[in-house]
């Protein structure tokens, strides 16, 4: 168990990257708190995995310095940092029995065979293994494969952090929640450093008590899934988290005023913008009121979802997604309100602040 | 869903049949025709049932030709495929160097048969020959066309150059398709060199190592041009092995029937172990 800090981390996989582009992580500076349970969250080729490989060691970083609890870790390997993880598709040494599969990390590092059975039939319990255990592990199913490998991951009670790199890709739906219900105990059990990789808003939401939303390359915001939901910091967040995503429009701001292109109305407060930034205004889908009064929309269609309809619109031209209870429904001559203090004002894709 | 039974797909296999029945097995049945019986001038043939074969499996010729025939592909097997697995394992993963490391590998498997004999023939002379000559002038007593021991050491030697980039084409191919995160784990698993071999990249490449054992054994068994080119056979009948011991029956002696018999339990042997070493090596893999 460790804080892991990261300091000023820049990484690329050219040789000499001469231009911002050249790096496939930007600028990564931040603190993973002892005992926190972390998601990092993004699109497909953001650096997630990249930022996950240079922690655990098996990529040297270009630029910059990794401490655990304030000792540099820079330049060890993998197994000089003691750190688990759990890769996306599963990984187990065939020709090895379930119990040696777990037993393995464990041998390597010369833990006495008493301290390696007790450990061993401990977390194949806490993973329903046991009745595979005498089982080679060529054989198993694909999810009963990436338990072991999970397993693997978390039979060392030791570790300076767990690292899991998507891991529920190849898992049934149904097992998929058992088993983050699982990593979460474990978590609390344990209270070891996590970081979780994963592509899917929903998992890294339940999981984490922080959530790090990474796009291209560069951390875009860190927050509690809260945070990410009332103030993304980022268009791309607003985009990102929730579905549908948050609006994103076009947007003129003079003082107070903000103007979507005959439309004006009054924001909460005067957004504090420098000169000849591009400015959008963001609003969540759920803090739009559909109703009689505001301003006019013109409605393409609704959507069904079950517990709630998606209204999809048109302001001024630019598609908007509106939210509304499941027995309302759209008037003849729809106009939408938006709420006041839920409006983000965005400059240059950066949220800034309201003042007074 | 019930799936309707239909075989007459098997009518397509039809000219297939036909054409591995002209190529092969009316061949080989002349084979088996000689073998049982007994052969005279003017095309006169008598029935002979099991007497060729009795005959060739009591005879000493044929029972040394195949001690020195399984001890030769013994050794060319004990030395191949572990020299070929650690070629693999120390040639490069990537880049300009890997494609030089295969195309250098590749080179003795594109020279045939008869040249591969005639150049070692001459480079292991003793008197004029670079290995000969050199191996002499450090001391060592060595005539290939004298002495069974380097008439031995000759032949192996030049097996092994000109085979065990077979095994390491195929175990390099192996090697490569295992997959990056193999390696990665095993380093989060704190796994030394040694165990990545033997619980990561061995497993994987069984498959491969099958493969070329097979291909290995079955032409060592059958190896025939090289060592003729090179000692003949000889000296005395040192490096006779069985397909020389066959070709001097059949051709050189015109022991027909003896041949026949010889070629037949030549060729089921080949098989035999073939069959063996298959079902002992993929025994308990699923599918």
């Amino acid at each position: 168990m460790a804080r892991i800090d990261l300091q000023h981390l820049k990484h690329s996989y050219i040789e000499n990257p001469m231009v911002e582009d050249d790096y496939a992580l930007k600028e990564v500076h931040y603190t993973w708190e002892d005992g926190g349970a972390y998601a990092l969250l993004g699109p497909s080729g953001c650096g997630k995995t990249t930022l996950l490989n240079i922690i655990s060691g098996l990529l040297r970083v270009s630029e910059g310095k990794i401490l655990f609890d304030g000792k540099d870790v820079t330049a060890l390997q993998p197994e000089g940092r003691n750190i688990a993880q759990v890769f996306q598709f599963p990984v187990v040494y065939d020709t090895m029995s379930v119990h040696d599969n777990l037993a393995f990390p464990l041998r390597n590092r010369g833990v006495d065979e008493d301290e390696v059975k007790r450990r061993v039939s401990e977390t194949l319990d806490m993973l329903d293994l046991t009745k595979w255990s005498e089982k080679k592990a060529r054989g198993l199913t694909a999810d009963v494969k990436q338990k072991i490998s999970l397993g693997r991951g978390m039979v060392r009670s030791d570790v300076n952090a767990i690292l899991f790199d998507e891991p529920l890709t190849v898992i049934d739906p149904h097992l998929k929640w058992q088993l983050r219900s699982q990593l979460k105990l474990l978590h609390k059990q344990f209270g070891h450093t996590m970081v979780y990789v994963t592509h899917d808003q929903t998992e890294a939401l339940t999981f984490a008590d922080k959530v790090v939303v990474m796009y291209e390359g560069e951390i875009v915001q860190i927050g509690t899934p809260e945070e990410l939901f009332e103030r993304p910091s980022h268009t791309f967040v607003g985009y990102f988290i929730g579905s549908p995503g948050m609006n994103v429009l076009p947007v003129n701001i003079e003082g107070r005023t903000a103007r979507i292109g005959g439309t004006e109305f009054e924001l909460a407060g005067t957004p504090e913008l420098k000169p000849g930034v591009r400015t959008d205004l963001g609003i969540r889908p759920e803090f739009i009121v559909l109703g009689e009064k505001g301003i006019p929309v013109s409605v393409q269609k609704v959507e069904d979802v079950g517990h709630h309809k998606i209204v999809r619109a048109a302001i001024e031209g630019q598609d908007i997604s509106i939210v509304i209870g499941e027995s309302a429904s759209v008037p003849a001559d729809p106009h939408v309100v938006f709420d006041r203090e839920r409006v983000s004002i965005y400059a240059d894709d950066w949220r800034v602040e309201m003042g007074g | 869903m019930n799936k309707t039974q239909n075989n007459k797909a098997w009518f397509l296999v039809l000219p297939v049949l036909a054409i591995v029945s002209l190529n092969a097995i009316v061949p080989l049945m002349t084979v088996v025709n000689y073998s049982v019986q007994e052969t005279f001038g003017n095309n006169l043939f008598f029935f002979e049932g099991v007497r060729w074969f009795r005959e060739v499996l009591d005879s000493e010729r044929f029972q040394d030709s195949l001690l020195r025939q399984f001890s030769f592909t013994g050794i060319i097997l004990a030395i191949e495929i572990p020299l070929g697995v650690a070629i693999a394992l120390s040639m490069p993963k990537k880049g300009i160097w890997a494609s030089v490391c295969l195309v250098l590998m590749s080179l003795p498997l594109l020279i045939p048969w008869n040249v591969v004999g005639a150049m070692w023939n001459i480079f292991a002379l003793p008197d004029i020959g670079l290995l000969g000559y050199t191996l002499n002038a450090m001391g060592f007593d060595y005539n290939f066309t004298r002495q069974a021991i380097s008439a031995w050491f000759t032949v192996i030697l030049m097996d092994v150059w000109h085979w065990t980039s077979l095994v390491v084409l195929l175990a390099y191919a192996g090697l490569r398709s295992i997959d990056d995160s193999y390696y990665q784990a095993a380093r989060i698993d704190g796994a030394s060199k040694w165990a990545v071999f033997l619980y990561i990249q061995l497993p994987k490449l069984k498959h491969v190592l099958t493969l070329a054992f097979l291909l290995r054994f079955i032409d060592s068994f059958m190896i025939y041009t090289e060592p003729f080119v090179l000692t003949g056979g000889g000296p005395g009948n040192t490096t006779t092995f069985l397909s020389i011991d066959l070709v001097k029956s059949a051709l050189g002696e015109f022991n027909l029937g003896a041949a026949g018999a010889m070629s037949l339990i030549y060729f089921l042997m080949t098989l035999l172990v073939c069959w063996l070493f298959y079902t002992l090596a993929m025994r308990g893999e699923e599918r």
